[in-house]
């Protein structure tokens, strides 16, 4: 590896007054430019190969987070269980919704937004590439810190909104909450980094004529989420900030015989906590929003309320988060308002949950799995949104408190939303994104066995939890189940028996996924008839995206190319192709393309962070010199420029099919 | 969430002439000496406000009085300094949804404690 | 100008000309706000004549910028409050007013805020190309902001010699954690300006060097701004 770029030409001649030379250069290694093998991966700053790293990562937290629930429901499956002690089960829950929380739904969502949101708007990458990678490796690194607590002492197991004073170490005296609160400011960064950056991308990277009104559904509730993960994270930040400073520190906090106030942590995670929920199950809403129209082909219905409604939900998220806490003492009137901005919170759900419907009314329904999933989510979401909305009614409220009533409404709303959304998600994207068809045949399996199970599994935990069954309760006693309809022991069976149902659809998507991979049918360009503007580039897209920008006329701007109404009879005529379109593009494609370059430095800054973690944890000079790693990184990416000189490429390869990276600089 | 149709992208056509909108790099702000002059305003405001500390007033007059002038000096280095006030609005708008957010979210928090009762 | 296209190819004559021709593609790197944010042309000329509008005209590190400055004030917002709430629980040592050297932390706001004129005259420098006096006004914004890490130091070590620690009470907690955090800020800004100095003298700022000087800018006077809010709620208001 040669030591340093060579001195940039277009440097020298702009009157920098010294030439880059090996010698004075901290701008260090040569950069990576491998267009094949693992490095390609590693050091990428593509937007697509990173949304495809997010979305295999996530998956398999998801399996962890799925396995953990397996092991909760087995220890819930009978009276007075031994599957799991008391400590593994409260580290099990804990692991359980962290993991489902913030390592997987949240980096599924930002694959598709990485994946997706550049491509939607037409762009060729991100606004910032390299963050963008650094994101996803601290969201990883994070994840994987989080984990290693299992093998270093036990894991977290104070619930995952780690109330004080239980994370004290008095009462949680293994490492558990210290990886918990360190792992998750590590994951923050991610979410931050990379709020920041689609914010970026969507507001200045727009095609010509993309005004932010012509912009496809999904980008929009994309941007809607990013404004959350801006404003929530410095949030949490401080809640987990101080955290680690009461725990390895020694300050006082949370203490309550120092006179601490644990509703302050209360406050802290729910200000965060509550704008995280719409994170979660807003790019579900974004991606049913595209899936429906087009398989009812029909353009959504009231796109304008459907933007807005979910701007509102946006900004009325951070008005209602002491809903959470109905139960602590705040007092009649802080209740009353937090009551009442809650019930007003169900509007813009509910506006949304109409316009999907409107979109079905008269179309011409294709049921296809992605669409049968984005069906799935609106009735199942609709249950776990009116199991919510009787939250919001304080009395009610301080009843359900704490029972697995809670529990179903959460995951009626997350499994039924979110992860519903996501599935539906994956079927229509899966062509565009590795250029083969997931089977329909095993879709249909896939989503049926997830339907029924989620339903078996979360529907039983209503009437178990308005029978007074606590959440986190590792243990129930066949003396106090109850008898007759309401029979604990009955329900607690049919709720573990349902997550196994469910696990084997999740099971039956995986298998869909490698049979695909092994002989799934190669996709045509466009498979679904589709509406916005990814569609209309290759599927997998070439690495620079699109050959030429299009210049944007119109909201589903791929579907108004490819057909045109009837002004009076509003009937359909198609005057075009995806063949024709494409030719079009390729025959005015672009001469210059500069995409930016591979690069090393956001791995190893972000792989300096968990270092710094371990330190903070069991020894300060292990801190120290991930602090060192860490300024050491950033220099590195200060003095490297985005793009790479042309003289850090290893002679172009000639690439048979446009895929050497020699070739992608003077396309055409 | 303020984002406004100030912001749409600029018509193709006008990209395709090579003539990229203004963009902010324009020397904009105040000359040298203004700074200077910012900075003078910004010194008596401290010198008031530590005097007003010393004052011995009542808490009514003296609370108030201070908070204004926090205020007046926050809003004074945003404006001038940051360029703020010179600045496409955008930038504005991201920065102020952030500070009222602040504003509004622990303020609440700290009514729920009753932390304006007591002092 | 976050969106100068730089060519791949070794010779940028015919490219920097035919990308503007074109024009076509939006913009496919911007720069990060970090000290040594590049991208490959002198800022001699402005960086106007590669221009590729943004679609808000915007620049990316501008935008990006000022979003996490919005983002922080939720951070030092959460702190404050921290402190806010805890201030009034002393027990054990002496309370804020017994504490609290007004003459000396007066001197040493004073101190900072005078380093925010000497950085937007740094940032008004840059905009006219003028390296020398960029540098010696980056060089006295570090200092000023050096002068003004010693005296919290100073204080802090005092704080702990009357009976005021880290772990001593809520106040303790609450007190050290936000001005320290705010110490940390102030110390990777001045960090930033010496790595910036070193870079300017040494001709390693390949990108916009205005815009560059710019966003330390930026980050420099939050810093300012927020210890305008920490001095009068923390030190002048008494609990």
């Amino acid at each position: 590896m040669a030591i340093a770029e060579r001195p940039s030409p277009v440097l020298a001649r702009s009157g920098g007054t010294a030439l880059v030379t090996p010698s004075s250069s901290l701008g260090v290694f040569r950069r990576p430019v491998s267009s094949t093998g693992w490095r390609s991966w590693v050091f990428t700053v593509d937007h697509k190969k990173l949304g495809i790293m997010y979305g295999v990562a996530a998956f398999v937290f998801f399996i962890v987070g799925g396995c953990e629930a397996l092991l909760i429901r087995l220890q819930l499956a009978a009276g007075s269980n031994k599957v799991l002690s008391a400590s593994a089960y409260n580290q099990m829950f804990t692991m359980h919704a962290t993991t489902m929380v913030f390592l997987f739904v949240m980096p599924m969502a930002a694959a598709f937004a990485n994946y997706l949101l550049p491509l939607q708007i037409g762009a060729r990458d991100v606004a910032f590439p390299r963050i963008n990678a650094f994101g996803f490796w601290c969201f990883l690194f994070g994840g994987l810190f989080l984990n290693t607590a299992w093998f270093l002492g036990g894991a977290a197991d104070t619930g995952w909104f780690a109330y004080a004073p239980n994370t004290s170490v008095a009462f949680s005296p293994s490492h558990g909450v210290d990886f918990w609160a360190l792992g998750l400011q590590i994951t923050g960064i991610a979410s931050l980094t990379g709020a920041i950056n689609l914010i970026v991308t969507v507001l200045n990277m727009r095609a010509p004529g993309m005004s932010l009104m012509k912009m496809p559904i999904f980008s929009w509730m994309v941007l809607v989420v990013q404004f959350l993960l801006l404003f929530a994270i410095p949030v949490i930040t401080v809640a987990l900030f101080l955290l680690t400073f009461q725990r390895n520190f020694g300050a006082a906090f949370f203490s309550v015989d120092k006179g601490a106030d644990p509703l302050l942590w209360q406050h802290l995670f729910w200000i965060f906590g509550h704008p995280e929920v719409y994170i979660l199950v807003l790019p579900s809403f974004g991606i049913v929003s595209e899936v429906l129209p087009v398989f009812s082909r029909k353009p959504l219905f009231g796109y304008k309320f459907v933007v807005f409604s979910g701007a509102a939900i946006g900004f009325l998220g951070w008005g209602v988060w002491a809903h959470h806490m109905f139960a602590s003492g705040l007092g009649p009137v802080s209740v009353a308002v937090f009551s009442v901005a809650t019930m007003a919170i169900a509007l813009p759900t509910g506006v949304k949950i109409v316009n999907w419907t409107m979109t079905l009314w008269g179309g011409k329904l294709r049921f296809t799995t992605s669409m049968m999933f984005a069906i799935g989510l609106i009735i199942e979401f609709t249950i776990g949104g009116l199991s919510g909305v009787t939250h919001s009614v304080s009395p009610s409220d301080t009843q359900q408190t704490d029972t697995y009533y809670v529990v179903a409404h959460f995951h009626y709303v997350l499994f039924g939303g979110a992860v519903f959304g996501l599935f539906a998600g994956f079927y229509y994207w899966w062509p565009k994104v590795f250029g083969k068809m997931l089977s329909e045949r095993i879709g249909k399996w896939n989503f049926w066995l997830m339907v029924i199970g989620m339903n078996l599994t979360f529907g039983p935990m209503h009437i178990l939890g308005l029978q007074g069954q606590p959440r986190r309760m590792q243990i129930w006693t066949e003396f106090r189940a109850g008898d007759g309809f309401f029979n604990g022991a009955f329900w607690n069976l049919v709720s573990t028996i349902g997550a196994f149902i469910l696990a084997l659809g999740i099971f039956t998507f995986i298998v869909n996924v490698f049979l695909t991979y092994k002989k799934g049918e190669v996709t045509p360009g466009d498979p679904w008839d589709a509406r916005s503007l990814e569609w209309m580039t290759d599927s997998p897209p070439k690495e620079h995206n699109f050959d030429s920008i299009p210049t944007v006329h119109a909201l589903d701007e791929f579907f108004h190319r490819k057909y045109v109404e009837d002004e009076e009879t509003g009937e359909l005529t198609q005057v075009t192709n995806y063949a024709e379109i494409m030719a079009e593009m390729e025959a005015k494609a672009d001469k210059n393309i500069h995409l930016p370059s591979p690069s090393y430095w956001p791995i190893v800054l972000a792989i300096a962070l968990p270092i710094v973690a371990y330190g903070v944890i069991f020894n300060r000079l292990l801190a120290v010199f991930g602090a060192a790693v860490l300024l050491f990184a950033i220099f590195g990416w200060s003095l490297e420029p985005s793009v790479a000189d042309a003289s850090d490429y290893d002679p172009p390869a000639d690439g048979d099919n446009g895929e050497s990276t020699k070739e992608l600089a003077t396309l055409g | 969430m303020s984002i406004d149709h100030t912001i749409d992208p600029p018509d193709h056509a006008e990209v395709t002439q090579g003539v990229p909108a203004p963009v902010s790099e324009h020397e904009h702000g105040l000359t040298d000496m203004g700074y200077v002059k910012v900075a003078v305003i910004l010194a008596v405001m401290t010198g008031l406000e530590v005097t007003l500390s010393y004052a011995g007033l009542p808490g009514n007059v003296f609370m108030p009085a201070l908070l204004i002038l926090m205020a007046a000096k926050f809003w004074t280095v945003v404006s001038y300094f940051m360029h703020l006030k010179f600045d496409n609005p955008i930038f504005t708008k991201l920065f102020y949804s952030g500070l009222f957010l602040a504003l509004f979210v622990f303020t609440v928090v700290l009514l729920t404690f009753r932390f304006f009762d007591r002092s | 100008m976050a969106d100068i296209a730089t060519p791949t190819t070794p010779a940028s004559e015919p490219d920097t000309t035919a990308a503007v021709a074109l024009g076509t593609e939006p913009d496919i790197h911007g720069m990060e706000p970090t000290p040594g944010a590049h991208d490959d042309h002198g800022d001699a000329h402005g960086g106007g004549e590669h221009g590729h509008a943004t679609s808000t005209g915007l620049s990316n590190n501008k935008l990006a910028m000022w979003m996490f400055l919005g983002s922080e004030c939720l951070l030092f917002g959460g702190l404050i409050s921290t402190y806010m709430l805890y201030r009034g629980r002393h027990e054990g040592s002496p309370s804020p007013s017994q504490l609290y050297n007004i003459p000396l932390t007066s001197v040493s706001s004073f101190v900072l805020l005078m380093s925010s004129l000497t950085m937007v005259l740094a940032v008004s420098a840059a905009q006219r190309h003028d390296d020398r006096n960029t540098t010696t006004w980056l060089t006295v914004t570090a200092l000023l902001g050096a002068t003004f890490v010693g005296a919290q130091v100073f204080e802090f070590t005092e704080f702990y010699h009357e009976g005021l620690g880290f772990t001593t009470n809520l106040f303790g907690s609450s007190f050290f954690t936000l001005t320290g955090f705010h110490g940390v800020h102030v110390t990777v800004g001045i960090i930033m300006l010496m790595a910036l100095v070193g870079m300017i003298n040494r001709g390693k700022i390949p990108g916009n060097k205005a815009e560059v000087v710019e966003m330390i800018g930026l980050y420099w006077h939050f810093v300012d701004i927020v210890w305008i809010i920490i001095f009068t709620l923390v030190y002048l208001i008494p609990s």
